[in-house]
């Protein structure tokens, strides 16, 4: 391994190359594992273990009893409830926008797709903070809101909102470089043929895209349930009312019910790796890989 | 929407389509975004410097800015070698970790908050042993970069991974036959090919780390001056009441976030050039 040598060194070093199985590259190699590794335990499987030995510390009975309260129960609830809404929203948007962009050339298509980007800079507490100054008590709307007995701020509306925002890119982004790579002649070819827009999205472009349809769900789905800085805003935190799991966690967190918050945290998690598992299944299957 | 605008073609739709996400698009984003830009424009100009230069918001800043350009840069470096490790190596449970990079990504910032202050803590499974040291983290802003360098972590992973597949392996066994070491062979073959890579994650992980809320305010303790982030103080101000307080430093928070989105957007043209100057 040290410079330039005699050519039969060379030579006999260059035979022995396909294993590169030296000393030093093995102590190298275990280096950088070991760093690898010791890094992520520390940051990352130490807290995700972490979440379901708190949760599990006072015996398998109260785990599973934290799931019974009704500020939980309530919790749950709402949090799926904003999921429902915001991921076929999404989704109608993602397909709209992709359709757009990608099977036609249009002058300022770069600034369009810059702008559904947009939300992914924008730090989650101004993604909160935005509907506030709209719908809130001294915001564009408030008085009006008011006079009409319409509540949006600290409320299931300003929740749904902020959700939306934050999840917005999520579908669309997934789904525009995928159907400009798709290209449009087997669309063009059904239109020529005679089929309608609609039969023609639904039996040539959706079993195309339908891969990449999925990673966008799993992915704006994931962030929907587990938002909590934009929610926390427009939320008012009130309890079994307004809270989604996440700012129920905070609530539980802050009374010293750790068995609680690590519980509601477990299913958070398990969510997380579900994720993952649908994520990486995805990439497997389709080869498809996230940028 | 015909003629010059775009291109003539035979699918339909374009009409409804574009119309109905620049629609949504304005409903939700742009609309919303306008409202801050307005409500920070009804301050007086010495209103926004007085909000801005608080010596609370400044000291707000610096943690926010030190903290995550901290956690950027441990990013950098335990993110290299963590893309290093798994393109390079080949070991039992390599898949199994290149799946979970994407944890932070996936796992709810309120999850993270917690589950790091609890192992972080003074009685904290690796709390208790820095406590022996007399280093706290929990509580401190060691805590807030502890926090920010795991949700920025998948940034700078997952943008070296590919530009480290791509260096061409044929290169360095050339160069190595050539008498060059392995130092050198990092230097002038594997650095300039990842570069534009780590300057990218570099700068996404910290555009994250700057905005981010969730996890910081578990583990942070939150006194103000000393751990006190600017998102947080954001949303202190809202809790007073004082929208146009908290929308002067949110607007000042956007800024910063469109001047690092076009930072990345100018890196990742940069490692496009690099791309083709390659030869591929």
């Amino acid at each position: 391994m040290a410079g330039p040598g005699t050519s039969q060194e060379i030579l006999a070093e260059i035979a022995s190359r396909p294993g590169r199985d030296t000393v030093l590259s093995f102590v190298v190699k275990a280096a950088f594992i070991a760093t690898s590794l010791l890094f992520l335990a520390a940051l990352l499987f130490a807290p995700l273990i972490t979440v379901f030995a708190t949760a599990l510390s006072k015996g398998a009975e109260l785990y599973f009893n934290s799931f019974r309260d009704s500020d939980t129960l309530a919790a749950i609830r709402l949090t799926l409830t904003v999921a429902a809404i915001v991921v076929p929203a999404n989704v109608i948007f993602g397909i709209a926008a992709a359709w757009a962009i990608a099977k036609f050339e249009f002058r300022g298509k770069s600034f369009l797709i810059t702008l559904i980007d947009l939300p992914i800079a924008v730090s989650p507490v101004i993604s909160g903070l935005i509907y506030v100054l709209l719908f809130g008590m001294q915001g564009w709307f408030g008085l009006w809101l008011q006079e009409h007995d319409i509540s949006i701020i600290f409320a299931v509306p300003g929740i749904v909102l902020a959700t939306m925002f934050v999840t917005f890119p999520y579908v669309a982004r997934e789904l525009i470089p995928l159907m400009q790579q798709l290209g449009n002649d087997e669309e063009e070819a059904a239109i020529t043929l005679g089929a309608g827009g609609l039969m023609t999205f639904f039996h040539v472009t959706l079993p195309k895209i339908r891969w990449g349809l999925l990673y966008g769900v799993i992915l704006s789905n994931a962030r929907a349930m587990g938002e909590f800085g934009a929610v926390s805003v427009v939320s008012g935190h009130v309890r079994g009312v307004t809270t989604t799991m996440p700012l129920h966690i905070e609530i539980l967190y802050q009374e010293y019910n750790f068995v609680g918050a690590f519980a509601v945290a477990s299913l958070l998690t398990l969510l997380a790796v579900v994720t993952l598992v649908i994520k990486t299944l995805v990439e497997w299957r389709t080869g498809y890989k996230r940028k | 929407m015909n003629g010059t605008i775009r291109t003539p073609s035979v699918l339909p739709g374009f009409g409804l389509t574009l119309g109905f996400s620049t629609f949504f698009l304005s409903a939700i984003v742009l609309i919303p975004l306008a409202a801050l830009v307005t409500k920070t424009a009804t301050m007086g100009w010495d209103d926004l410097v007085r909000t801005l230069l608080d010596p609370r918001a400044v000291a707000s800043y610096r943690l926010s800015f030190g903290a995550s350009l901290l956690a950027a840069t441990l990013n950098g470096v335990f993110g290299f070698i963590i893309a290093w490790t798994l393109t390079r190596y080949e070991f039992p449970g390599r898949k199994l970790i290149d799946a979970l990079i994407d944890m932070p990504f996936a796992l709810p910032t309120a999850v993270s908050g917690i589950a790091l202050t609890a192992v972080f803590a003074e009685n904290g499974w690796i709390g208790q042993y820095l406590a022996v040291y007399g280093i706290k983290v929990a509580y401190t802003w060691i805590g807030v970069v502890v926090a920010l360098t795991l949700i920025g972590l998948p940034f700078v992973v997952r943008s070296v991974q590919p530009a480290l597949m791509e260096v061409q392996r044929d290169l360095e066994d050339a160069a190595e036959t050539l008498g060059a070491n392995r130092i050198t062979i990092f230097r002038r073959i594997i650095l300039p090919t990842v570069a534009p890579a780590m300057a990218t994650g570099f700068t996404m992980a910290f555009a994250r780390a700057v905005g981010e809320y969730g996890s910081v305010i578990f583990i942070a303790g939150n006194l103000p001056m000393k751990t006190e982030i600017t998102p947080l103080l954001i949303v202190i101000k809202l809790e007073q009441f004082d929208y146009a307080g908290a929308a002067a430093l949110g607007f000042a928070m956007l800024v910063l976030s469109f001047v690092l989105l076009f930072s990345i957007n100018l890196l990742q043209a940069w490692g496009r050039r690099h791309h083709v100057a390659a030869g591929r």
